[in-house]
């Protein structure tokens, strides 16, 4: 599903250059859930970035789905996000003056779903996510834990290839986070590929593998037994 | 771009931000507003200006006879010059190109009575054409005509105020009045927009008077009209011709400042009507400068709305929004709302202009108003000026990285 050869990327900050990426090689196959850790400066970040067409990559090839991702504009970039990936962020980034629906409806307005098929499916979504009475809600009346639920609504609401999530835990409590883990699983069980950056252990090893950065280069890769996150529930 | 499912979006945009949607349509109506109610003050001066200078026809000449001061070509000094119909036939034979039309007046004042009533009123002695040269007004009956003038007929046309006097409410048309001791039939009422003093005259055939006055052919002065195609510069150049044409027919000296008097209102149009160049200027100045601002204030909204919506533009891109689709959008609201509030700006203004009316009078303001024409280009130019400076902000939103918008706090 996914393959990077020989990544390197490197941020200028006026006259030093930061090598952030130094050789990456890195696949991930349809259905995985991997964690990608590291200490803060490793470079997981800027990984995910590039994984999800945020940023763009110096040296080395990255294809995603059979498809090489070079040399995109933005207009391009743009609707191989909409097509291909689902993000979910740390701080959540709905929109705030939209309701719990809308916000899950937005990647589908990008996809020029009509609206009631927009409407039908983002609450077919929020269904899976268990918010459904909280459609009309804006984001400011959520929780945390709500907050982060509806953003993995709206990232699966576009039927994406991969899930990427950048610290999808890091603003929630453990038990709000065990949560979301859950529910990331279950997705997961469905088939779907996903991708998470955490610096948490007890979120890693409720991943099928874990793909350790230090550095910019990547020190460990293994797979591991997963622990599920219901148990905590 | 223009689908009903984006319009929904933006629609949806606005209502929820409604401080911005405030802001920008507030500017916006303001300057408008301002602009439309600035210009039209200042053609409500250029109004009043014209009422002050516009209430005689502004191409006429004034030609009245004087005394002598020096001896000429054997006349001793103090001689008393006079006009009569010859000097006006051969200003009708000399001057054919240049001149529209010319007419006598003789002036007298005299005691007029109707019935019981009387009052003391000044008579002009004219020709026909003399209503041009005044812009006399008929409310009813009709002015003096040619047929007058050759049967010498005892008719006067009076002013408004004079029937008002004389009649009360009666209708004066076909009544005898009489003047100066001869009884004259009132053929027509008329008015005039240079004053009460103006609607308290009496005018009659110049033939007639002449008549009464043991039949001579005496003129007071000759008013003569240009062409107004012959221009300032004409009316200058006929003005010394005339000049030269009397001094050398009555014998007056070159040099004698007071044998024949020639008042040029177009030397004093050309003044007039330079203020009233300059008053526009000032005017068109400072709506130029109001709508500069406007734009100033809606392209500032602009770029203050685009960097409060830069983590918003992030979240948008990286689900999927294209550089386009942002700044279209971005477009389409402001555009929206600078025409919603542009329009509802100039209507406020235009309604603010009409119901000023009179009132401003004393502040040499009147009737302002604006040309709707005037009114809808500069709500345009405001409108296409700020989807010019909203699409600047745009631009360079749309071409951040989402993954630096998103790090906008």
């Amino acid at each position: 599903m996914i393959e990077i050869k020989d990544l390197h990327k490197s941020y200028k900050m006026g006259s030093n250059s930061l090598h952030v990426l130094k050789g990456i090689n890195f696949s991930v196959e349809e259905g995985e859930l991997v964690a990608i850790m590291g200490s803060s400066g490793s470079g997981k970040s800027t990984l995910l970035n590039i994984l999800g067409m945020l940023d763009v990559l110096d040296e080395g090839t990255y294809t995603l789905d059979g498809v090489p991702i070079k040399n995109l504009n933005e207009t391009k970039a743009a609707q191989y996000r909409n097509k291909f990936l689902g993000f979910v962020f740390q701080s959540f980034n709905l929109i705030n003056y939209k309701s719990a629906m809308e916000n899950v409806a937005l990647p589908l307005y990008y996809q020029k779903v009509g609206r009631k098929e927009r409407q039908e499916k983002a609450l077919k979504y929020l269904e899976q996510v268990g918010l459904r009475e909280w459609a009309d809600h804006l984001p400011s009346e959520l929780s945390g834990g709500q907050k982060q639920r509806v953003a993995i609504a709206r990232a699966m609401a576009a039927e994406p290839k991969v899930l990427l999530a950048d610290e999808p835990t890091g603003a929630l409590d453990s038990t709000t986070s065990y949560e979301v883990m859950d529910l990331i699983q279950k997705i997961n069980d469905d088939g779907n590929t996903i991708l998470i950056v955490t610096h948490e252990p007890d979120i890693a090893d409720m991943c099928k593998r874990i793909v350790h950065l230090k550095d910019g280069v990547i020190v460990e890769d293994k797979k591991i037994t997963q622990v599920r996150a219901s148990q905590y529930v | 771009m223009f689908s009903r499912d984006n319009w929904k979006e933006i629609f949806e945009t606005i209502q929820k931000n409604k401080l911005r949607t405030f802001l920008s349509g507030f500017t916006v109506a303001l300057g408008i507003l301002i602009f439309v109610v600035l210009f039209g003050m200042g053609n409500g001066l250029v109004n009043t200006f014209n009422e002050f200078f516009g209430d005689d026809a502004t191409n006429v000449l004034y030609v009245f006879p004087g005394r002598t001061t020096v001896p000429y070509k054997g006349y001793k000094s103090n001689r008393v010059i006079e006009f009569d119909n010859s000097d006006l036939k051969d200003i009708a034979k000399n001057f054919t190109m240049f001149i529209d039309y010319s007419t006598p007046r003789i002036s007298r004042g005299g005691l007029v009575k109707y019935k019981n009533e009387s009052n003391n009123y000044t008579t002009r002695a004219v020709a026909p054409a003399h209503q041009y040269a005044e812009k006399t007004i008929m409310m009813k009956g009709r002015f003096i005509n040619e047929e007058d003038l050759k049967n010498r007929s005892k008719y006067v046309v009076i002013g408004r105020l004079v029937e008002q006097d004389l009649f009360g409410n009666n209708n004066s048309i076909g009544e005898y009045i009489d003047v100066a001791g001869s009884a004259f039939m009132v053929i027509g009422v008329f008015q005039d927009d240079g004053g009460d003093n103006e609607e308290r005259l009496i005018y009659m055939p110049y033939t007639t008077r002449q008549l009464i006055e043991k039949n001579n052919d005496k003129i007071d002065e000759i008013i003569v009209a240009f062409k107004p195609e012959i221009g300032y510069a004409g009316a200058m150049a006929l003005d010394r011709s005339l000049d030269r044409f009397f001094r050398e027919k009555k014998y007056i000296s070159p040099d004698d400042q007071s044998g024949v008097f020639i008042r040029n209102v177009a030397d004093q149009l050309k003044q007039n009507q330079q203020f009233a160049r300059v008053l526009q200027i000032i005017v068109a100045f400072v709506a130029f400068g109001t709508i500069i601002a406007g734009i100033i204030g809606i392209s500032n909204i602009m770029v203050f709305v685009v960097k409060e919506r830069t983590k918003e533009l992030g979240i948008r891109k990286a689900l999927g929004a294209t550089p386009k689709s942002v700044i279209s959008s971005i477009l389409l609201e402001s555009v929206f709302i600078t025409t919603i509030s542009g329009f509802l700006g100039m209507l406020l203004g235009v309604f603010i202009l009409n119901s000023l009316g009179e009132k401003l009078k004393d502040y040499f303001i009147t009737n302002p108003y604006i040309d709707i024409t005037m009114a809808i280009s500069a709500t345009f130019v405001l409108i296409l000026f700020g989807a010019i400076a909203g699409y600047i902000p745009a631009k360079r939103a749309a071409d951040i990285k989402p993954i630096e918008a998103l790090r906008d706090e």
